[in-house]
């Protein structure tokens, strides 16, 4: 098992064959891209295709449960109700303004930019008053006590507040996003914190590390795979109430095209909003991922070995 | 507890332990006390192993040592200092891998000196000499876990080297370790022990480990643990695991553990019966 030998350097071991290996582990990488994309596509064209067998067996009523062919079909009149950041200001026709493929991407811009400032100021408080919690033992007294009784209040209920607070625009939209996920980022902040294995905390003190170098060095990096974690679950949750506050108080976005689409009994316009948020919410995922891989190079890979299971 | 006001020793010895008791949750119901009354000497450059059974406290015993939990009676000098906190002098080298898996090896090995802010030159200069003296030094920059469990015990003691502790403590720090890599560590072990001129306080449950490494054995009692014997062993190193003298010293270890852990199996039986 262990190389015992002093004086045999193991990297030098792997030395000569390492390029033709890289290059193996390089391809395999590619293909396993491929392979996911394939299944990707596959696992979407199966939920399409039972939808689309119901539509042409007469169970699915098209005008209710418009099948994939038929909401992603007329793009351009779709896209057209994405237009409401012109449409809702006075004497604006539907068919002024920007063309369709503008409009969807205005109303996509606008949506993901708040999911995305939502995410980094929810981020950012959280992980600062977590560790604040755990740092200053008044700070854990004083403040953890209203975020547990805060976290279990529904978005929905912050609704208002956002409103009286903010109005209209973006703000309100982000403020929900922040709200949605401030309180359980904390504690799950909280709860990394305690995680973090007391050895590495006791070396860096045998080191003579300070309470605030044990933070910075010990403490944050050991909480980092579980934060990135905890972000992609609440990616999801971003992504769903930001709908909630745009089919309000804002001008324009996702949400108020679902909104507009109820009032107008338009089930191909929801079907399509749907459709355009999941791809966004896979994207922003995978994102994620990506990043995830990257900074957190010295996870080992469990997924691999459950695979093999 | 009665304790001496005067105690016996020069500021000279590496560590010195009087009336050394720990009591966790100590004034709650789930008070367990883990060490009592340990009175202890350990020169400079001396090799002592802690021999014990399983949950005897000599974990506990180099925590209180190392200065990172504090004991409930008693006090312990080292260097003529009352050991309160946790000091670069006195490294403590965990009973499970404590690498940071997110630094890589060299960065794990200066990672004392990147607190002092020592420059990255500087730093990993020191690394790579720590790194040559426990053989890994072509590992330098592989993270922890591209590592086996041998090499990143290495890593570890050089970490620990790489601080020029006055006393090394060790937890077991082969216990997971096959019996050959275990020898070969043995081995690195005292030349690095010889080199450095530093303390060394070793604890295993290996009789074996014990006879091969130490130049005194202290045997502690089962659980709450206090020294029962000390036993000096003055046979030159490397030594013979089959030499006559070395057979008495396995014999008598193993005489003096036996009572120990058959008293801390009835001890632990009796207690989760109750429970
Ligand atoms: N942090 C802790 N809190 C409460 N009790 C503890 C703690 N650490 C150890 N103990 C208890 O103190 C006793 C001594 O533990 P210790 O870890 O020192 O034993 P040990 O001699 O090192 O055992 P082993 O050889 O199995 O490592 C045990 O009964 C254990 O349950
Ligand atoms: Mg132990």
């Amino acid at each position: 098992m262990t190389v015992i030998d002093r004086n045999a350097a193991p990297s030098a071991a792997a030395g000569p064959s390492r390029p033709a290996a890289a290059r193996l582990l390089a391809m395999v990488a590619g293909w396993d891209w491929l392979a996911k994309a394939w299944w990707t596509c596959l696992s979407v064209a199966l939920f399409a295709g039972i939808w689309e067998l119901c539509w042409a067996l007469g169970w699915a009523d098209p005008q209710l449960l418009p099948p994939p062919h038929i909401f992603l079909s007329n793009f351009g009149e779709q896209g057209k109700f994405f237009n409401t950041a012109t449409r809702w200001q006075v004497g604006n026709s539907m068919g002024e303004g920007p063309s369709a493929f503008e409009s969807v991407m205005i109303t996509v811009a606008a949506t993901t930019m708040r999911v995305f400032v939502g995410l980094v100021i929810a981020c950012v408080l959280a992980i600062g008053v977590g560790v604040a919690v755990r740092y200053w033992h008044v700070f854990d007294k004083l403040v953890l006590p209203t975020v547990t009784l805060l976290s279990p209040v529904s978005p929905i209920a912050w609704l208002p507040v956002a409103i009286f607070l903010f109005g209209i625009g973006n703000a309100p939209a982000i403020f929900m996003v922040v709200v949605a996920l401030f309180f359980h980022m904390v504690l799950a902040t909280i709860a990394q914190i305690d995680g973090v294995s007391p050895n590495l905390i006791n070396v860096a003190r045998t080191m003579g590390a300070s309470k605030r170098q044990i933070y910075g060095r010990v403490i944050v990096p050991a909480i980092l795979p579980g934060m990135l974690q905890v972000l992609r679950m609440n990616l999801f949750g971003a992504w769903m109430v930001v709908l909630v506050a745009e089919s309000t108080g804002v001008g324009y976005g996702m949400g108020q095209v679902i909104m507009l689409a109820r009032n107008t009994f338009n089930p191909s316009l929801v079907f399509f909003t749907i459709a355009v948020v999941g791809v966004l919410g896979f994207g922003f995922d995978w994102l994620l991922r990506l990043a995830q891989r990257r900074i957190l190079y010295w996870l080992p890979d469990t997924q691999e070995k459950l695979r093999g299971l | 507890m009665a304790f001496d006001p005067a105690p016996h020793f020069s500021s000279r010895d590496a560590v010195v332990c009087r009336g050394v008791g720990k009591t966790w949750a100590a004034g709650t119901k789930r008070a367990h006390e883990a060490l009592r009354d340990v009175d202890l000497d350990i020169a400079p450059g001396e090799f002592v192993v802690f021999l014990g059974p399983s949950g005897c406290g000599k974990s506990t015993l180099l925590y209180l040592i190392a200065g990172l939990e504090e004991a409930t009676e008693g006090l312990t000098w080292s260097f003529g200092d009352v050991v309160e906190t946790p000091s670069p002098e006195r490294s403590l080298i965990f009973q499970e891998t404590s690498l940071f898996p997110w630094l890589t090896v060299w960065q794990n090995v200066s990672f004392g000196l990147a607190i002092r802010g020592a420059s990255q030159q500087q730093r990993r200069a020191v690394a790579a000499e720590a790194l040559q003296r426990v053989g890994l030094k072509a590992a330098m920059d592989k993270r922890p876990d591209e590592l086996s469990g041998g090499m990143r015990q290495r890593v570890a003691v050089a970490r620990a080297l790489a601080m020029r502790p006055k006393v090394l403590l060790m937890d077991e720090p082969f216990a997971a370790l096959d019996v050959q890599t275990r020898a070969r560590m043995q081995d690195f072990l005292l030349d690095v022990w010889r080199d450095s001129g530093a303390s060394v306080l070793f604890v295993t449950h290996h009789i074996d480990e014990a006879v091969a490494l130490a130049d005194r054995v202290v045997v502690f009692t089962s659980r709450p643990g206090r020294i029962k014997t000390i036993v000096p062993i003055d046979l030159p190193r490397p030594r013979n695991l089959f030499s006559r003298e070395v057979e008495a010293l396995r014999i008598q270890l193993t005489d003096l553990l036996r009572d120990e852990v058959d008293r801390a199996f009835a001890e632990q039986e009796a207690l989760s019966a109750t429970a």
